[in-house]
């Protein structure tokens, strides 16, 4: 199967050119199968979210290749960064980050209005979609102030995948739930894996959450354990 | 849902968000484009109110005979002998059905009229008072003022043996239309004139001694055959009646002053008047900048965190700077529309509380569309060019950074 991501010999410093320049990730080499459903694990300040920014677009490698849906992504300019991730990648963080002056349904259809410019019908039934299947379908008109943690994460997963991307990021999605409510986020993540075939890479501190990966990634000191 | 491009949707959803902010800086943009419109009306209004009455009774421009000057065969600084100014008798402007036609052909003339002033006594039975002949041919002189206007009874019809008076002298003398008086010169030379009409030219020591007859009575009476003292133009623009009356200086050597010689004072309060209008403009509009322009750095600053979501889902810095410019585009459209309104109503309380000494409007309720379309572009213009720097500023925003704030 091919590969949605791939990295080869990247590497990430703060601070360069100054004295204090850090490198937090030193050369990684990593590839994610389309589809594949796999966890991100390691102690704190190992470099897990820099890892995931970078595979985000949010941040740029200060060396190496990093290649998206087999585009090399050194190659793209700002703009071309932009689409690239608003058409691929789908995120979740850990404290949701929904936009609060926006109800839930216009939080998931947000991606899609980004992405064509404009509040669509289509876009407002695939979001009612997305919201049902995350169980959410009577919360549509709430601002996210009015639901609780773990429902604000289901908004945050409909959201992830109100473009059909075909990989989705999660940092620590269930860091900030009860133990029931983070099972259930995890299911909703690995039924979406299994109905839409996307990649997920999910940063977990909780090693039973991991377990229930294909695949452990384990990040130490800004290297990957083999 | 509406179908509203991103955006203008962002945009809008944010000024409801911060609705207390969004009505204080409208009320400030309101205010200020208010101020602007109905100062600039009522400015322009008063001005041309007082311009239609100080120079709707005078020509713009008056062409008189050179001043006679004693002639020295030497310069003063080389006599001993003290000279006395000559005294000025009346004198008459050489070819002057000539200069007419030049005037009237000079680019921004409207009309000429030739005129023959001297001075002399209105009697009736025993009263005798000072009056200023002054001989027109009324149709031309009506082209310069308009007499029609301020006619009290009668008609302006200063021909053959009639005469044209003003309301005091009318009353002075106890005369009204088709009454007799007598002109006398100071050579003894008289006539008797038929009232055939009485003006009112707003200002009572020219209604007391303005007398109009014809020009050719006036001749006789001033001993002045086939000649007139002085030509009056009008111009198109008044506030080219300085240049218009320089070349005519130049083109025929005449004594000619414009209205803003004779009325130097008027013409610097007017520029007074405008000056400040232009400064209490200039000061509202930075004012109104400045409102706008915080309220966003703010707005920016407190949504950091909401533009680097929606930068990490896929929005473009500039999508980002256009939800900002958007919104300092709607206070001051909006802001422009309420300010006019706002302006319309002052106005008309203004007009209902303000009269003038006669009782006549002193501020017309009425809005010029140009001041009206000019304030609401300023104000859209202002707007944007306020928001353009917060909303930079936010489309700058690293969504990295921004997240984690």
């Amino acid at each position: 199967m091919a590969n949605i991501v791939e990295l080869h010999q990247i590497r990430k410093s703060y601070g360069e050119g100054t004295p204090v320049a850090t490198e937090v990730l030193h050369g990684l080499d990593l590839a994610i199968a389309e589809g594949e459903f796999a966890a991100l694990t390691g102690p704190s300040g190992s470099g897990k979210s820099t890892l995931l920014n970078i595979i985000g677009l949010l941040e740029r490698a200060s060396s190496g290749e990093l290649r998206i849906d087999g585009q090399d992504t050194a190659q793209l300019n700002d703009a071309a960064l932009t689409a690239l991730r608003g058409r691929t990648i789908g995120f979740i963080f850990q404290f949701h980050h929904l936009l609060p002056a926006f109800t839930a349904l216009e939080n998931v259809m947000m991606p899609a209005i980004i992405d064509s410019g404009w509040a669509t019908a289509k876009a407002q039934d695939q979001a009612l979609r997305l919201l049902d299947q995350v169980g959410l379908k009577d919360a549509l008109h709430k601002r996210p102030a009015q639901l609780s943690g773990g429902m604000q994460q289901r908004v945050a997963i409909a959201r992830a995948l109100s473009l059909s991307p075909r990989l989705i990021l999660a940092d620590e999605p269930t860091g900030n739930l009860d133990t029931h409510s983070a099972n259930d986020i995890f299911e909703l993540l690995e039924s979406v894996n299994h109905t839409q075939q996307s990649a997920c890479l999910i940063v977990t501190h909780d090693p039973r959450l991991a377990a229930r990966c294909q695949r452990q990634i384990q990040i130490v000191d800004g290297q990957l354990l083999p | 849902m509406p179908r509203l491009p991103f955006a203008l949707m962002v945009s809008l959803r944010y000024l409801r968000e911060g609705r207390m902010q969004t009505l204080l800086i409208l009320a400030g943009v309101t205010g200020g484009v208010a101020v602007i419109i109905f100062l600039t009306t009522l400015i322009s209004q008063l001005q041309a109110s007082i311009i239609d009455k100080t120079l709707g009774s005078q020509a713009h421009i008056v062409l008189k005979a050179p001043k006679a000057a004693n002639r020295t065969t030497l310069p003063p600084s080389q006599t001993a002998a003290i000279v006395q100014p000559r005294a000025q008798v009346l004198r008459a402007i050489d070819q002057w059905a000539a200069v007419a036609q030049l005037a009237r052909q000079t680019a921004g003339v409207l009309a000429a009229s030739p005129m023959l002033s001297g001075a002399g006594f209105a009697v009736r039975g025993d009263a005798s008072l000072p009056v200023a002949m002054m001989g027109v041919e009324p149709q031309a002189y009506q082209r310069i003022v308009q007499m029609d206007k301020y006619l009290k009874a009668g008609r302006f019809d200063p021909t053959g043996t009639n005469a044209v008076i003003g309301t005091e002298l009318a009353k002075d003398l106890g005369v009204t239309v088709g009454d007799k008086i007598r002109l006398v010169t100071m050579e003894g030379r008289s006539d008797t004139f038929t009232v055939a009409g009485v003006f009112d030219i707003g200002n009572r020591d020219l209604n007391r001694r303005w007398v109009f007859t014809s020009i050719s009575v006036a001749q006789t009476l001033l001993d002045l055959p086939g000649g007139v003292t002085q030509i009056d133009l009008r111009v198109t623009n008044l506030f080219e009646a300085q240049g218009i009356a320089q070349t005519l200086q130049r083109r025929t050597g005449l004594n000619v002053e414009s209205w803003m010689q004779t009325n130097a004072q008027l013409l610097s309060a007017l520029n007074s008047q405008s000056m400040s209008n232009n400064l209490i403009r200039s000061f509202v509009t930075l004012i109104v900048a400045v409102g706008i322009a915080s309220v966003l750095v703010v707005s920016v600053v407190q949504k950091q965190k909401e533009i680097g979501i929606l930068r990490a889902m896929g929005a473009s810095p500039r999508r980002i700077m256009a939800v900002f410019l958007l919104q300092g585009g709607f206070y001051g459209l909006v802001g422009s529309a309420l300010g006019a309104a706002l302006s319309l109503g002052l106005l008309q309380f203004f007009s209902k509380i303000t009269r003038n000494a006669d009782g006549s409007v002193l501020v017309s309720p009425d809005l010029d569309t140009s001041v009206v379309i000019g304030a609401c572009v300023l104000a859209l213009v202002v707007g944007l060019l306020a928001a353009a720097l917060p909303a930079r500023r936010a489309a700058r925003l690293d969504p990295v950074q921004a997240i984690r704030v």
